[in-house]
């Protein structure tokens, strides 16, 4: 069993690649942190009955004043940091990998039927896709919430903030995924498997989906990890700037928008720390897309 | 000149150095064209790498001695390497399209190798590269010398390769494959301009190559390498002729002679690879046979007219279009095979396309039996042609879906003309075709990249027969593989079309393997027909110019050494 580890290419390769070994563990880590963060976490920071105010802006444990039981200290409120990162990671992560799933399936669709059906449709889902690029993801964003804002009653917008959210930026995202797919597909279909198939009167949906998805993975795989660190990204700029999540739900970017307002009164922590740990999940996502390519892409190592 | 001894190539991998080459003993003295044969795999180019130094970056030279006159190539330091590669020792590669820069004009690729290699200024140089060209045959030099590659045809362009060596006196030019890419006509010019090279400039060649006809033309001794191992060395009408060695024996029983036609090809493990007909009752066979319509099925076609929309030079006026085929009048009488030879460009493909209906005639009719065939988009999905006309592909490393497992390869056109209901039958079926195209029924839980070229290519025969065709086009069905492979793979189409009585359109550019498969022959040019008729008149008595052409252009054995 080992050896047949030791034998499998994308294993061996890390095992061997110190980069990608960190950035899993730090990944992993963060992802456990997120999933079981009701189960870990000292409060609960959306529920205000779980944390008090006297115990706001307590510094971390190694700094003077800190009380032992806020490792990384705490905010205004009072919340525990520790906390509020492993909530505002799992919104952060949830909006992201939500995002993500709406846009490869749309992306992957339109990109491998453009690419099937070449010609017209191509041109025209192309056309759409550019449209898309030309619009920053905050536009789009903008567009979505306002819209949003404009149809739905009030009552329900609050509780469909993360929905919104999530829609703005997987409309953001798919261009990537369509384009990918679009261009593997065109190498695909002067592949002589292809050719078979439709030459056997196979349906077009069975041809896509059955015989090209699965050998166009490998860089649909690759944008996906990349993907997924813009979109916390992206989610993060949105909160950031207030058009994503309010304070009372926060995601990373929400709390380091918080954090902002502390930057230059000495209580560092509030800001830096949200900070360092987003900088930390989306390098260590990146470096697993980079390590990704390479396995996929052996070309590059 | 060229001494080596006991050369050895390892190549460092994680699981320990694998040896690319070992006990490698040749020989090259002056003016002496010494081809290097075998299959893929055999290490024919490591040794060339070898020799000049360029072997690809982990491999090293392991042991052995590499003597080029009193030079001891081991010994030399990088630099010295690098002066002695280009000065003395050239390489021509198989590809003229990538082995010449695309920006740069023919004159300053030649002038500066010349320049690289000798203290010579700018307007001598130039006065060489003109000689050099007029010398290997390319007229009006002093003019066509400033064309950028793109605008030389594929020989032109090797012959500027082949200059690109020569230009610095070389002692020594190792050809990779020097004519591969290249059609029959061009390529014995090619051949012509080695032997002419090595006869006047007294330069030594090592040919590396692994057709034979090729070697028989023009080498004067032949090394066969196998397994990165000499087999055998010797002079080249010794070699072919009478050969010491059983492997390059086999190797010549497996080459397709373009004179004669054979019944079977010789094969020498006939027992390991299971031939169809050796298992009597075989459930692939008999459910073949059940659902066989017992007539034959011919295709015709009549006044076939292909044409592409050409590139757009003005906005104003329309593209002229591109012709791919026009006048196509071809009758394939049913359970014949019919062979359509061709150079590349000529069309075979496209009138495989226009059959099976990935393309549409711009015009003309096409007839499959009694029925008419729709052409392009017309043809519905469930068109019954979809199952009768089915196709092996040249390339067996793209036509079947890596991604897939054997058994669904082979599953799904029972699955998809609704043969077979059962999922358990489809697989038992499937695992008895493997059986009956000679491979062993486990292969049906495993991936293609597990299998060699010929071992997926009988994969891809017996997909063709799953769908019960009575029409089968084979598309240079053994171009991709090594001739002891084609071979094999030859003898089995034989073998299925007498037994299933399968009408075949055998495609290729070899007219040697044609010859060997094909009842009638049509040769194709510029997308016309331009001579048809029975295979056996048009080999003997060739009537159109371009097919005596072709068939005298083509490498062969010399007459006189036949047994």
């Amino acid at each position: 069993m080992i050896g047949f580890l030791k034998r499998y290419e994308p294993i061996w390769l890390f095992v061997h690649s110190p980069a990608a070994i960190i950035a899993a563990i730090v990944a992993l880590m963060i992802l456990l942190g997120a999933v079981f963060a009701p189960w870990i976490a000292l409060v609960n920071p959306y529920d205000l009955s779980s944390f008090n105010l006297f115990d706001g802006l307590l510094p971390p444990v190694w700094q003077d004043g800190a009380n032992p039981k806020f490792l990384l200290g705490t905010d205004d409120q009072g919340r525990d940091m520790v906390s509020s990162i492993l909530y505002g990671a799992r919104l952060s992560l949830i909006i992201g990998i939500a995002a993500l799933t709406i846009a490869a399936a749309l992306g992957v669709g339109l990109g491998l039927a453009a690419g099937y059906y070449g010609g017209r449709f191509d041109a025209i889902i192309m056309r759409i896709a550019d449209i898309q690029l030309a619009l920053p993801a905050i536009l789009t964003a903008l567009l979505i919430d306002g819209i949003a804002r404009g149809i739905l009653p009030a009552a329900i917008q609050q509780d469909l903030r993360v929905a919104v959210l999530t829609l703005a930026i997987a409309l953001s995202l798919w261009v990537n995924f369509a384009r990918t797919a679009r261009a593997s597909t065109f190498v695909q279909m002067n592949k002589e498997y292809v050719q078979a198939a439709i030459m056997m009167g196979q349906r077009p949906s069975r041809v896509m989906f059955v015989h090209i998805l699965p050998n166009i993975l490998g860089p649909l795989l690759v944008i996906m990890t990349v993907d997924l660190a813009s979109a916390i990204l992206l989610e993060a700029t949105l909160s950031f700037l207030g058009i994503g999540l309010p304070a009372d739900s926060p995601s990373l970017g929400t709390l380091i928008r918080i954090g902002m307002q502390f930057l230059l009164s000495g209580e560092w922590w509030i800001l830096w720390i949200p900070t360092l740990f987003l900088v930390a999940l989306v390098v260590s996502i990146n470096i697993l897309g980079d390590f990704l390519r390479d396995v996929f892409n052996p070309r590059l190592r | 000149m060229l001494t080596i001894k006991d050369l050895a190539v390892k190549f460092p991998s994680r699981f320990g150095d694998v040896t690319a080459i070992a006990d490698v003993d040749m020989t090259i003295a002056r003016g002496e064209i010494h081809g290097l044969v075998g299959e893929s795999g055999a290490g024919k180019s490591t040794v060339g790498a070898a020799v000049i130094g360029l072997l690809s970056a982990p491999g090293y030279v392991a042991g052995g001695e590499l003597t080029l006159g009193d030079t001891d190539l081991r010994s030399l330091s990088e630099r010295e390497a690098h002066a002695i590669r280009g000065d003395r020792i050239s390489m021509i590669f198989q590809d003229p399209q990538t082995s010449l820069n695309p920006l740069m004009t023919i004159e300053d690729q030649l002038v500066e190798t010349i320049q690289a290699h000798s203290d010579v200024n700018h307007s001598a140089a130039v006065k060489r590269a003109v000689d050099l060209l007029e010398e290997i045959g390319i007229k009006n030099a002093a003019a066509r010398i400033k064309a950028y590659p793109h605008q030389f045809s594929g020989g032109m362009r090797q012959r500027v390769v082949i200059a690109l060596a020569i230009c610095t006196d070389p002692e020594l030019i190792i050809a990779d494959e020097p004519t591969t890419a290249l059609d029959v006509a061009v390529q014995s010019q090619v051949l012509d301009l080695i032997r002419r090279l090595a006869k006047d400039r007294q330069i030594a060649f090592m040919l590396i190559t692994h057709d034979i006809g090729v070697i028989a033309q023009i080498a004067d001794r032949v090394t066969v390498m196998r397994n990165g191992r000499v087999m055998e060395t010797g002079e080249t009408q010794q070699v072919l002729t009478r050969p010491a060695h059983p492997y390059t024996r086999a190797l010549m029983d497996a080459v397709p002679p373009l004179d004669r036609r054979i019944t079977r090809f010789r094969v020498p493990d006939e027992t390991e690879m299971a031939s169809p007909g050796s298992t009597p009752d075989n459930a692939a066979e008999r459910w073949l046979l059940e659902g066989q319509q017992h007539d034959l099925t011919g295709l015709t076609l009549e006044e076939i007219h292909l044409s592409f929309p050409g590139t757009r030079t003005s906005i104003w006026r329309k593209p002229a279009p591109f012709v791919a085929l026009q006048d196509i009048n071809l009758t394939i009488r049913p359970g014949s095979i019919m062979g359509l030879v061709g150079e590349s460009g000529s069309g075979k493909s496209t009138l495989a396309k226009a059959i099976t209906g990935l393309i549409a005639p711009t015009s003309g009719t096409m007839t499959l039996g009694d029925r008419l065939l729709p052409a392009g988009k017309a043809r519905k999905r469930h068109d019954p042609s979809r199952q009768l006309i089915q196709m092996v592909f040249q390339d067996p490393y793209s036509s079947l879906n890596s991604r897939h497992r054997i058994g669904d390869i082979l599953s799904e056109p029972l699955w998809l003309y609704g043969f077979v209901k059962d999922a358990v039958e489809r697989r038992a079926l499937a695992a008895a075709m493997l059986e009956l195209v000679g491979m062993a029924p486990d292969a049906i839980d495993k991936y293609p990249h597990q299998f060699s070229g010929g071992q997926r290519q009988r994969v891809a025969v017996a997909r063709a027969l799953l769908a019960r065709p009575r029409f089968l086009i084979c598309d240079e069905p053994t171009s991709a593989l090594d001739v002891s492979i084609q071979a094999e793979i030859l003898n089995l189409l034989k073998d299925l079309q007498s037994v299933f009585g399968l009408t075949i359109l055998f495609i290729s550019h070899n007219l040697a393997v044609v010859r060997q498969m094909a009842d009638d022959i049509a040769v194709l040019r510029n997308g016309r027909i331009e001579e048809i008729g029975r295979a056996e008149s048009v080999f003997e008595h060739p009537k159109a110019e371009y097919t005596k052409k072709l068939l005298a252009l083509t490498p062969v054995m010399p007459q006189s050494w036949n047994l």
